[in-house]
């Protein structure tokens, strides 16, 4: 357990926490309910994806919802094949997600180029280009499996603890 | 690219450039414009496409005949029964393979289910690029139900790898046929049209005050414009070309089933404008049901897959298809010169030049009429990138 | 009108630019000299009775064996519902075609990509860029001795096997469970490799 001290600094102001294993377990419970997503359909598992957001399937119960603005989002779904002269634009939205955010790649083109391996102007893989934390086998995936990916996301961000997200941002060191 | 929006901010004065996309909502997948604009009044947008370029065609003679299957159906994924099929036409014509009547109906059965699947999502998106965010969640609603039909007959909801050379990869499921029957039923009401699916959305959007006045008369194309650019389609139709390739050009079951055409009529303000292009789609999906249920009562009985030989080795030659896809005629050219794999495959696609025409059409218009354009273009960004 | 009664109307106006009709094995097609395609283009699509108004496809072949690209039209007519497919061949190494964007404007970007897939200039283009490749892409990649670069702007175009990766990972693993758990067992020395064994056959 670290020492009061380093905990306030670490918090970055006055406040005292004693409980934070609570307070995590709350802050996250809010965090992890209100994931809204990246609208990001490439290719083909964009229609999937729409089709996630559909009645069906309907990720909005989990408190899902998609943004147009990358600013406005906490992860984003790379839905399909990223090219080459897409991969900058890619990485461009991801630097543009306030922290803490998290990426899903669905389909095996954003896994690993999947069935284009090979074309000359497919990108193997988005992970070359931004880090993933969800990765959805599928082609495309269907939506019950990238609800299942959503879901992992969650427990994800619910084994987080708030002091070491902080710590791990660069600004801070 | 580069060079261009250099010579703009060089040009200076009061004028704005834009980038809209290639990640907007509104855009149908990854594409750019670069809209040069004057207040609201656009004074071009150009589109830069090519964020979806998977060299496909290169793959194409990577790979052997039937191995390229999986492929066309990512040259467009909204409809990729159609894609399946223009390629197996084109190799089927390579070969002189003639493709049994069964196969020949299921092709016309599925492809028609898919045109309706296809339909769905261009009118849903076009209502929510317009700002009406109801109605896509009805035809995705609708679209999951052929969805469920589609995977039944073939294992795949998105990417089918359905028809294959010589035929199609499965005979019809037990129990399918009234399975179908009962959601055209629903779809288009059967004997009580005013109760179907249909006409519900016509009674949401379709003949909705707004819409009829937001679409009405805005990004006119006229009939020469159309022809001229290459526009195929539904978008060719709206602009009041009388032509079908499954009417004029008939391939496949096309010949045995009676069905209306239907064309822009200029019902909200002038022919060609993107009311009739949406319009034309929403018919469509009716007579798409018709087709369906001719085909479903005459199907007849026997083989489904020709006698294909093993290894897939045409001689040299060339071929050209042409399929009436839900974004309008799709071409295969696929040049063979007597290997297992093809020299050449080339897909001709609507969407590619449909974008074609933005450029010059844009000039004059309003920025938010840019959106309905596209919308009502219905362009697929894997059609357009291949 | 059937291909051949096209081909005889553009024989009789142009002579020798245009070439015999290939033999109808699947779609025949005639082959024209590049200089002269613009004129028979125009003349396809005005004279009465042809009006081919349709440009459905232009796209080319390469064949290094003949040292040539051709450029492939296929032309339409809505009113008349005919067609015919004609060739144009231009030097591999420099291909040069006259533009038919002022006869059909679909040729305008299906010019753009066979000028980006395969390098062919088309003089009298007004905007002849890439369009498909982003502007600084070396090569055309439809091309038969194409080459690739190896991935683009410092992105490898290979995907390392998961495998490596993974084999890495578990020595990590290993290596902090092995730092970790000496402490425990004191002095009896053949008790230490256990501890790994369950891992290793992953490797």
């Amino acid at each position: 357990m670290a020492s009061r001290d380093t905990m306030d600094q670490n918090m970055g102001g006055e406040v005292m926490l004693s409980h934070t294993s609570q307070l995590d377990k709350l802050i996250n419970l809010a965090r992890t309910n209100s994931l809204h997503y990246l609208l990001f359909g490439l290719a083909c598992c964009g229609i999937e994806l729409m089709q996630t957001g559909g009645p069906r399937a309907d990720l909005d119960r989990f408190g899902a919802v998609f943004r147009a603005s990358p600013r406005q989002s906490d992860f984003m779904i790379v839905a399909g094949t990223l090219t080459y002269k897409m991969a900058e634009r890619c990485k461009l939205l991801y630097d543009q997600m306030s922290e803490p955010k998290y990426v899903i790649s669905m389909g095996s083109c954003a896994n690993c180029g999947g069935l284009f391996q090979l074309a000359y102007s497919v990108c193997k893989g988005v992970d070359k280009m931004i880090p993933v934390d969800v990765y959805v086998p599928g082609c495309p995936p269907r939506p019950e499996a990238l609800t299942e990916g959503f879901l992992r996301l969650q427990d994800l961000v619910m084994r987080e603890r708030w002091k070491d997200k902080r710590r791990r941002r660069p600004d801070a060191a | 690219m580069q060079k261009l929006i250099l010579r703009r901010v060089n040009a200076g004065g009061d004028e704005m450039l834009l980038n809209f996309g290639p990640q907007h909502p509104s855009t149908h997948g990854v594409i750019n414009f670069l809209v040069d604009t004057d207040g609201e009044v656009m004074r071009k947008a150009v589109p830069d496409v090519g964020y979806l370029h998977r060299s496909i065609e290169k793959i194409g003679e990577l790979v052997g005949y039937p191995g390229f299957m999986p492929y066309t159906d990512r040259i467009d994924y909204v409809a990729a029964m159609f894609a399946n099929e223009g390629y197996a036409v084109a190799v089927e014509r390579l070969l002189k393979l003639e493709v049994p009547p069964r196969a020949q109906y299921l092709r016309a059965v599925s492809c028609e289910l898919c045109r309706i699947a296809s339909h769905l999502v261009s009118v849903g998106t076009m209502a929510t690029d317009i700002g009406a965010t109801t109605p896509l969640v009805h035809a995705l609603r609708e679209r999951e139900r052929i969805n469920d039909l589609i995977e039944e007959l073939c294992g795949a909801r998105l990417t089918y790898n359905y028809h294959r050379i010589g035929g199609v990869a499965f005979d019809l499921p037990g129990g399918w046929k009234e399975k179908v029957l009962a959601y055209l039923d629903h779809l288009d009401g059967g004997e009580t049209p005013s109760r179907s699916m249909l006409a519900e959305f016509d009674r949401l959007i379709t003949y909705n005050e707004i819409y009829l006045k937001r679409l009405g008369a805005v990004a006119v194309i006229p009939r020469e414009m159309a022809v001229g650019y290459g526009l195929v389609g539904p978008n060719l139709r709206g602009s009041g070309v009388d032509w079908d390739v499954r009417r004029d050009v008939p391939y496949g079951a096309y010949r045995d089933f009676k069905f209306d055409v239907p064309v822009g009529r200029g019902i909200a303000g002038k022919v060609g404008d993107a009311f009739d292009r949406y319009w034309v789609r929403v018919q469509e999906m009716r007579e798409s049901a018709r087709i369906v249920r001719q085909a479903l009562e005459k199907i007849p009985e026997g083989e489904f897959m020709a006698k294909v030989p093993r290894r897939i080795k045409p001689e040299a030659g060339e071929a050209l298809s042409r399929v009436e896809s839900a974004r309008g005629e799709m071409a295969y050219y696929v040049v063979s010169d007597g290997t297992d794999k093809a020299y050449r495959v080339r897909a001709r696609t609507g969407s590619y030049l449909a974008m074609g025409i933005i450029e010059d059409l844009s000039p004059g218009m309003m920025i938010a009429d840019l959106v309905a354009l596209i919308a009502s273009l219905d362009v697929v960004a894997p059609e357009i990138d291949r | 009108m059937t291909p051949t009664e096209i081909h005889e109307r553009l024989k009789a106006r142009f002579g020798e630019a245009v070439g015999p009709l290939s033999e109808p094995k699947i779609d025949p097609f005639a082959v024209v000299k590049g200089e002269a395609i613009v004129e028979v283009a125009r003349f396809l699509r005005d004279q009465p009775g042809l009006e081919l108004d349709f440009c459905e496809d232009l796209t080319a072949v390469d064949w290094p064996k003949r040292n040539v690209v051709e450029v492939v039209y296929h032309l339409f007519s809505y009113r008349h519902r005919h067609g015919i497919v004609l060739k144009v061949e231009a030097d591999r190494a420099a291909p040069r075609v006259p533009s038919v964007e002022g006869v059909w404007k679909a040729a305008n970007w299906m010019e753009r990509e066979v000028y980006d897939l395969f390098g062919v200039e088309f003089p009298g283009h007004p905007d002849l860029r890439r369009v498909l490749l982003p502007d600084d892409w070396e090569g055309h990649p439809l091309r038969k001795d194409y080459q690739e670069a190896g991935g683009w702007h410092g992105i490898g175009n290979v995907r390392e096997s998961p495998l490596v990766e993974l084999r890495r990972l578990d020595e990590v693993a290993m290596a902090e469970a092995a730092k970790n758990r000496p402490p425990p067992p004191p002095p009896p020395a053949p008790a230490a490799p256990a501890p790994a064994a369950p891992a290793a056959p992953k490797a």
